[in-house]
């Protein structure tokens, strides 16, 4: 696949993990913030590849895993309703709630369907008039110009059976959330390549000089990944604290400026709360007034169940770089992608399910 | 009838409604056990199956048995949607799946049995298609189908169709194959490209709408199985990776035989759109079924004449070497990944759903 | 959250008011949206994201960067490769 395979090759990883090596010359411990950066890096082996000295923690940058359980318990719940169809990403499906996921809940009978596009959604609306059509929008900024088009279309064409789940969230504010924590250890830090390429990476030069932590645009094969971290690691030895673009094929300095217009005007910065985390204020993007007709949360009421999260989970500290899924000690064990406890162990994107899947060499396999 | 009554309908003559016949769809009547049934199975499925056995009518069929030797015996649901994909149908992937099975095992495919739960309002002439398909997988796979039930579900009950199978084989006596027998140091081989079946019926399927150059690879395994045979008495073990893929399969293998199987990246044979399709979807090829490969772990010394004879084979022009059977980790897959890397490969997890991250 | 995939434009339409393209992902081809890629041209490579076009690939960036790397791993192999794989 022509813009894939060249960034795979064995040769070109091998000299840029070369020029790492020579490079380093103490520790460093650098955060990739991309679900599907810690995807790559564990299916690809890299991280065992890169010298001692580079220490790789996985960010919250998994939508899937930080979608809040109140959120997601008000999805089951409607989901459950007669007449409503249930429009998610697949991802969302494994998700456990307090109590159920989307699986179970579809097992029950509710109308659960798995979509690519957020068109999609609109079309089912479109095609079962009598029925609620109800879209799960989560995501990152990425995702954001997408399911935003969604609810434009829905508007466009004057559907009235359509309507919006919004748990959408943002890099910034869980940057700053993560380097300005006291018990922070992050010194570098690999940006995920498609939000930069949907916002541009200008936001990133003042967090880096904030908190003088060198930042670098990254993408997603394993040959962008080494450049990425090669970067990284050449300006922590320089010590120079900015904000770089090793993913230029794709990103540019301002983005996408129509994918930007139409968050804009479909979506306003609110508070979020980050499963596992907490609340990030103004790290989540609602409905404007505009579409409030399209929330979900506003059209369907759904009676508030007591959030519970496993006490074995320590998802929040992994999602936040401070524990690896081996620190788990419900890791493998009563936690795994058949029976996750918590949000990290169920895309598989979470760094538990990345960690289960492929690198989970020493600790005893459950049956 | 009395035509002098007061106030009484007028009656013309005798008015005896025939029972309209069902020639053309399936109806609840067909299951009944009664001459529908029998006219549906005598008009649907005793031409294509045509055989002595077949058509005696009894109760369960009796056949002889080879002396020596030994029997296997399998079963199988077959469950598809679409009912007909690029590359096949559930009629071909019920003869090809069983006996399939029996090939894993070492044993020549002979007599299948198949039970019909068919769902109201199918078109017979759908049915016929299935069974002619049936009949054409059957002649390659060198087996007859001896017996047969059929029953009719209501509506929404059945999607369309289910078949069930049995299959009986016979093992020549000095075979024996089975996922325990893997030794370290035996080779690793696929009969071709894997998550061609799992893709094509995904596309076909329409739910995620995308179209794929991807055709399904079913097909009976059992000739090149006989084949490889000839130049290896002593294959280890044989393994088809249906649903779960390659991945779950070699799992299954390392785990019986309580050893590691190590896979190379960069050997493991993929055609460029299923690549592209699991790409776009955030799929593993690994993962994604197959229903006319196989895999063989064979003796070091044996493997090239193997393969040789594998890739002369219709179904196995693209055989070769995947990885190789070691002690250590017991029980686990690894696999050697393009940069070099090292990573576990696992069992399926629950369904494969596309990602967004 | 990232899942963007390279394809070709091989056909741009319009549907329902909307800038429409059917992509071509290397065998497989499937319809993407366009709208936030206005200037995309058939021929041109776009990341998919969910159905949508996010970004079009610069191939004069992407040879530029390939063309610094394989000038590393030249002059590694002259030099001799030092990392323990």
């Amino acid at each position: 696949m022509k813009y894939v395979s060249e960034y795979r090759g064995a040769k070109l990883v091998h000299g840029v993990l070369v020029q790492i090596n020579e490079t380093v010359s103490r520790p460093w411990v650098l955060m990739e913030i991309c679900g599907g950066q810690t995807h790559s890096i564990v299916r690809h082996g890299l991280d065992q590849l890169l010298p001692e000295e580079i220490e790789l923690v996985h960010g919250p940058g998994c939508p899937v895993c930080v979608t809040s359980l109140e959120l997601i318990d008000k999805a089951l719940a409607i989901a459950a309703m007669p007449n409503v169809i249930l429009a998610s990403y697949g991802d969302m499906l494994r998700v456990p709630g307090s109590v159920r996921d989307l699986f179970s809940v579809r097992a029950s009978g509710g109308d659960v369907r798995v979509i690519y596009s957020p068109l999609d959604a609109v079309k089912i609306a479109r095609e079962n008039p009598d029925r609620e059509v109800v879209f799960f929008a989560i995501g990152f900024e990425t995702t954001a110009p997408p399911n935003a088009m969604a609810v434009v279309q829905a508007k466009s064409l004057g559907l009235e059976n359509f309507s919006m789940l919004v748990s959408h969230v943002r890099v910034p504010p869980a940057m700053h959330a993560i380097l300005g924590s006291p018990s922070n250890r992050v010194q570098g830090f690999l940006a995920a390549g498609h939000v930069c390429a949907v916002m541009g990476y200008w936001e990133y030069g003042p967090i880096a000089e904030q908190y003088s932590v060198p930042i670098v645009v990254t993408g997603f094969e394993p040959l962008d990944i080494a450049l990425g971290i090669l970067r990284v690691v050449q300006l922590l030895e320089a010590n120079q604290a900015v904000a770089e673009n090793a993913y230029e094929r794709a990103v540019t300095l301002e983005g996408n400026k129509p994918a930007q217009d139409l968050i804009q005007r479909v979506f306003e910065p609110c508070d979020r709360n980050w499963r596992g985390i907490g609340m990030i204020p103004g790290s989540g993007w609602c409905l404007r007034a505009e579409f409030s007709d399209y929330d979900a949360e506003l059209r369907f009421d759904v009676e508030a169940i007591q959030p519970k999260e496993s006490p074995l989970c320590i998802a929040g500290e992994i999602l936040q770089g401070l524990k690896k899924p081996f620190d788990c000690t419900a890791f493998a064990k009563q936690c795994t992608p058949e029976t996750p406890l918590g949000a990290t162990m169920v895309s598989s994107e979470g760094a538990c399910a990345a960690y289960y899947r492929y690198a989970r060499l020493d600790v005893p396999e459950s049956s | 009838m009395k035509e002098d009554q007061q106030d009484s309908v007028t009656i013309h003559g005798l008015v005896c409604p025939r029972p309209l016949s069902h020639e053309d769809t399936i109806v609840l009547g067909h299951g009944s056990g009664g001459r529908m049934t029998q006219r549906l199975i005598e008009r649907t499925f005793y031409p294509p199956f045509e055989n002595a056995t077949l058509l005696r009518g009894d109760d369960a069929a009796v056949v002889e048995t080879p002396a020596g030797g030994r029997l296997a015996v399998t079963t199988d649901g077959h469950i598809v949607s679409p009912l007909f994909f690029p590359g096949g149908d559930i009629g071909r992937l019920a003869v090809c799946g069983t006996a399939n099975d029996l090939a894993m095992v070492g044993a020549q495919p002979r007599w299948m049995t198949a039970s019909f739960i068919i769902e109201e309002g199918l078109p017979r002439f759908l049915l016929e298609r299935v069974a002619q398909s049936m009949k054409e997988a059957a002649e390659e796979a060198g087996l007859i189908i001896v017996g047969g039930d059929t029953k009719v579900a209501e509506r929404g009950k059945a999607d369309g169709l289910f078949i069930t199978t049995t299959g009986v084989g016979w093992i020549p006596a000095e075979r024996d194959v089975s996922g325990a027998n893997a030794r370290p140091g035996d080779v690793v081989l696929v009969s071709g490209t894997i998550g061609d079946h799992g893709i094509a019926v995904l596309a076909a399927r329409g739910e995620l709408d995308f179209q794929a150059e991807v055709e399904s690879d079913l097909a009976p395994l059992n000739s090149m199985v006989e084949a490889m045979f000839t130049v290896c008495p002593s294959i280890h073990v044989l393994r088809d990776p249906t649903r779960g893929g390659v991945a779950t399969t070699l799992n299954e293998i390392a785990r019986q035989s309580n050893a590691a199987i190590v896979l190379d990246e960069v050997a493991i044979p993929v055609r460029p759109a299923v690549d592209a399709a699991c790409e776009m979807l955030g799929f593993d090829p690994l993962y994604v079924a197959n229903e006319g490969k196989l895999l063989a772990c064979v003796p070091p010394e044996d493997a090239e004449k193997v393969l040789a004879v594998m890739r002369e084979m219709e179904y196995g022009a693209d055989a070769c070497q995947i990885g190789i059977v070691e002690d250590d980790p017991a029980g686990r897959v690894l696999m050697k990944t393009a940069i070099g890397g090292t990573r576990v490969i696992d069992v399926l997890a629950g369904e494969m759903l596309p990602r967004i991250c | 959250m990232c899942l963007g995939v390279p394809g070709k434009i091989t056909e741009i339409f319009e549907m329902e008011g909307l800038k429409m393209g059917k992509v071509d992902f290397g065998g497989v081809v499937r319809e993407a949206c366009l709208e936030y890629v206005p200037e995309a041209k058939q021929g041109d490579y776009v990341v998919v994201h969910v159905g949508f076009a996010i970004s079009i690939l610069s191939e004069a960036e992407a040879q530029e960067t390939l063309a610094m790397l394989r000038e590393i791993v030249d002059i590694e192999d002259e030099v001799g490769p030092e990392v323990e794989a």
